[in-house]
C-alpha cells in the first residue's frame, strides 16, 4: 500500500484521500482481528457455558445446568476461595515489597540504570520457564532452601515438603508469584516516584515532618493515580493466572491449589467438558469487572482531590 | 549515560502540553542527612537482598544445567552452590536427542509473524484514532484499552472450539491468528501515546504541500515514531514468546509445540524428572528473550512506564 502506487493511479489516490474510506481501511485489520478473535469468543464463551458441549460433539442448550452443577461442587468453591486468597495475598506482598524496592531505588544509588535493568529480568523471562526453576527449588529431596535451613543453618531437622502439603504448596505458589510480580510493580512505581517534585519534600522538612509523615502525606497521595492503574493490572493478571500453578503443582495436592483458570482448563481440555469449563471461566468475569471498576473510581477520586487537573 | 538517553523517550510518551518533569536521582531527597553507615543499613543492604533473591532462580537454573548427575543429586559431598566439574551433557542431550531446535524454530516463527501482524494493524489503528479523529474515536480507543484487560484465561475455551472448527487445530497458524488478540490492544495503546507526542503542524505542512494522507503516514509520521514502533515490536515479541495457555490448548503434536509448552510437557517423562535437561531447556528458552531484552532495556523501561502513566 505504498504511496507511489497511489499517485500513478489517479482514482486510487483520490480514494485514499477520502477520509471516511481511509479510516475504514486503517481500522479494518485491528477491529477485524479483535472482533473475530476477542469479542466473538467472549460471547461464544458465555453461550458455551449454557450448553453441554464436549470435545468433538456440538452441545445443546441446557440452561443453568452447568452452574447448578458447579454450585454443589466442592472443588469449584475451593478454587474460588483459593483464587481470591491467592490474589489478595500475592497483591499485598507484591505491592508492599515492590513499593519498598521502588523507594530504595529512588535514592541516589550507583549504577542505577544497571540495577533497574537487572531487576526487570524476572518479569521478562517466560513465566513457565522460571516456574520450572521454582519447581526444582521446591523439590522435596533436593530443595536448596531446605538444604540451607537444615544442613547449613541447622534451623530445622527435616526437609520441607513444599508441594506435598496443601498450605505449603499454597504459600510456595504465592512466593513464586510475588517473585515474578515485584519487578513490574517496582519499576512502574519508580517512574511515578520520579515525577514527584523534591520541593514538596523540602517544604515538608522545613515544617518538621517526620519521614513517615512525608511518606504518608506526600509520596503516597502523589503516587495514587499510577498505583491505581498498576493495581488493576496486577489484580486482573493475578486473578486469571494460569501458568505458575499449572507448571508448579497442576492444581495438586488433591485439587487444593486449583485456581479458577487451571480448573477451567482441567475440566475443558483434558476432561473434554467444554461447557462446564466455559462456565468456570465465565464465573471469573464478575470479579474482573469489579476490579476494573474499583480502579476506575480510585482514579476518579484522585481527579476530584486535585481539582481535576492531573490528567 | 543510558539514564539520560531514556528520558526524552519517556517524556515523549506523555501528553504533549505540560510534560511532567522527571527529576534527576541526585536531586531527590534534597537535604541528605543520612551518613554512609546509615545508608548502608537502610538502603544498600535491603537492595542487595532484593537483587540476590530476584536473580537466584536464574543462577540456580544455570548451575543445575551445567552439573553432571552425580553432583546434582549429592549435596553431602559436593557444595550445591557451585559446580566442580561442569558438563555440557545436559545441553547436548537437549539439542541433539530431543526436538528442541524445532521448538525454538516454531516459537521464533510464531512470535515474529504475530509481532508483524500486530504492529501493522496497531500502527494503522493508532494513526486513525489519534490523527484522523473521527466521531467516536475516543470510544474506539477506550474499547481497545478494555480489550487488553480481557485475559486469555477466559478466552481459550471458546477459541479452542473456533480453532477446531476452522481446521487450524494443532497448527502454528492457530497461534499466529490468536496472539494478536492480546498484542494489538497493547501496541495500539502504546502507539496512540506515541503519535500524540508528534507535532500535528508537521502533518499540516505536508498537507499544504499536497501530500496524500498515506504519504504523510509513510514519510512523516512513521519515521518520527520509530522509537515507538521498536517499543511496540519488542513488547509484542516478548509477549508472544512467553505465551503459554493458547499454545498449551491449541497444539497437540510434539513437533509443533512452542518452547515454554514443550519444556513442560515433553521433557518431563513419567515420574522421572531429568532436572539437568529441564533446567537447560528453561535456560535456553530464556536466553533469546534475555538477549533481546539486554539490547533494548531502555525501550522496555520507558514504554512500560509510559504505558502505565498514559
Amino acid at each position: 500500500m505504498s504511496c507511489g502506487r497511489g499517485r500513478t493511479i489517479g482514482w486510487l489516490a483520490r480514494l485514499f484521500d477520502n477520509k471516511t474510506f481511509l479510516i475504514f481501511i486503517c481500522m479494518l485489520p485491528c477491529l477485524g482481528l479483535l472482533l473475530l478473535f476477542l469479542t466473538y469468543p467472549l460471547g461464544l464463551g458465555v453461550w458455551l457455558a449454557f450448553t453441554d458441549t464436549r470435545i468433538g460433539r456440538a452441545g445443546e442448550f441446557v440452561g443453568l445446568f452447568n452452574y447448578e452443577l458447579l454450585f454443589t461442587d466442592r472443588v469449584f468453591w475451593m478454587a474460588v476461595w483459593w483464587t481470591v486468597f491467592y490474589t489478595v495475598a500475592a497483591t499485598i506482598l507484591k505491592f508492599g515489597l515492590g513499593l519498598w524496592l521502588a523507594l530504595l531505588l529512588n535514592h541516589y544509588v550507583p549504577c542505577k540504570s544497571v540495577l533497574r535493568a537487572i531487576i526487570l529480568v524476572p518479569w521478562i523471562v517466560p513465566t513457565v520457564l522460571s516456574a520450572i526453576a521454582f519447581w526444582w527449588i521446591y523439590d522435596p529431596q533436593f530443595s536448596i532452601i531446605s538444604y540451607v535451613l537444615v544442613d547449613v543453618l541447622g534451623w530445622r531437622d527435616t526437609y520441607i515438603d513444599f508441594l506435598g502439603q496443601p498450605w505449603n504448596a499454597r504459600w510456595s505458589l504465592i512466593a513464586a508469584n510475588v517473585w515474578r510480580g515485584i519487578p513490574f510493580v517496582a519499576i512502574c512505581l519508580l517512574a511515578g516516584l520520579q515525577t514527584i517534585s523534591p520541593s514538596l519534600y523540602e517544604a515538608a522538612m522545613i515544617d518538621g515532618a517526620s519521614p513517615w509523615q512525608r511518606f504518608w502525606h506526600i509520596t503516597f497521595p502523589m503516587l495514587m493515580p499510577i498505583l491505581a492503574v498498576v493495581l488493576t493490572f496486577s489484580v486482573i493478571f493475578t486473578f486469571t493466572d494460569f501458568q505458575l500453578v499449572y507448571a508448579i503443582t497442576r492444581g495438586g495436592p488433591v485439587n487444593s491449589t486449583h485456581l479458577m483458570a487451571t480448573l477451567a482448563f482441567q475440566r475443558a481440555i483434558p476432561g473434554g467438558q467444554l461447557g462446564e469449563g466455559a462456565a468456570i471461566a465465565v464465573a471469573m468475569i464478575p470479579f474482573l469487572v469489579a476490579a476494573t471498576f474499583f480502579s476506575y473510581f480510585a482514579l476518579a477520586r484522585r481527579k476530584w482531590q486535585q481539582g481535576g487537573d492531573d490528567d | 549515560m543510558t539514564e539520560a538517553a531514556a528520558r526524552p523517550v519517556a517524556r515523549a510518551l506523555d501528553d504533549a502540553p505540560p510534560p511532567p518533569q522527571t527529576f534527576a536521582p541526585e536531586r531527590q531527597g534534597a537535604i541528605n542527612w543520612d551518613s554512609l553507615p546509615r545508608r548502608i543499613v537502610t538502603i544498600y543492604t535491603p537492595l542487595i537482598c532484593f537483587v540476590i533473591v530476584l536473580l537466584f532462580p536464574f543462577y540456580w537454573m544455570t548451575i543445575t544445567a551445567l552439573k553432571p548427575n552425580h553432583e546434582l543429586y549429592n549435596f553431602r559431598d559436593h557444595n550445591p552452590f557451585w559446580v566442580t566439574s561442569p558438563t555440557l551433557e545436559n545441553i547436548n542431550r537437549l539439542l541433539f536427542q530431543t526436538d528442541y531446535p524445532t521448538w525454538l524454530m516454531t516459537t521464533m516463527t510464531v512470535a515474529v509473524v504475530a509481532t508483524f501482524i500486530s504492529v501493522f494493524a496497531s500502527v494503522l489503528a493508532a494513526y486513525a484514532i489519534q490523527r484522523l479523529r473521527f466521531k467516536g474515536s475516543q470510544w474506539v480507543g477506550l474499547s481497545i484499552y478494555l480489550a487488553y484487560l480481557v485475559p486469555p484465561s477466559i478466552l481459550f475455551i471458546p477459541l479452542a472450539t473456533m480453532v477446531f472448527q476452522l481446521g487450524l487445530f494443532d497448527s502454528p497458524m492457530a497461534l499466529i491468528l490468536t496472539y494478536p488478540t492480546f498484542l494489538i490492544p497493547f501496541c495500539t495503546w502504546l502507539l496512540i501515546g506515541y503519535f500524540k507526542s508528534i507535532p500535528y503542524e508537521l502533518e499540516e505542512c505536508a498537507l499544504i504541500d499536497g501530500a496524500s494522507r498515506l504519504q504523510i503516514l509513510w514519510k512523516i509520521t512513521l519515521p518520527l515514531a520509530v522509537p515507538g514502533l521498536i517499543s511496540a515490536g519488542i513488547f509484542a515479541f516478548t509477549l508472544s514468546w512467553n505465551e503459554f495457555i493458547y499454545a498449551l490448548a491449541f497444539i497437540q503434536s510434539a513437533e509443533n509445540k512452542t518452547v515454554p509448552v514443550a519444556v513442560l510437557t515433553q521433557l518431563v517423562e513419567g515420574d522421572v524428572y531429568h532436572w539437568g535437561s529441564l533446567m537447560a531447556g528453561a535456560l535456553l528458552g530464556s536466553i533469546p528473550v534475555a538477549i533481546f531484552y539486554s539490547f533494548f532495556v531502555e525501550y522496555y523501561v520507558s514504554s512500560l512506564t509510559g504505558a502505565v502513566k498514559e
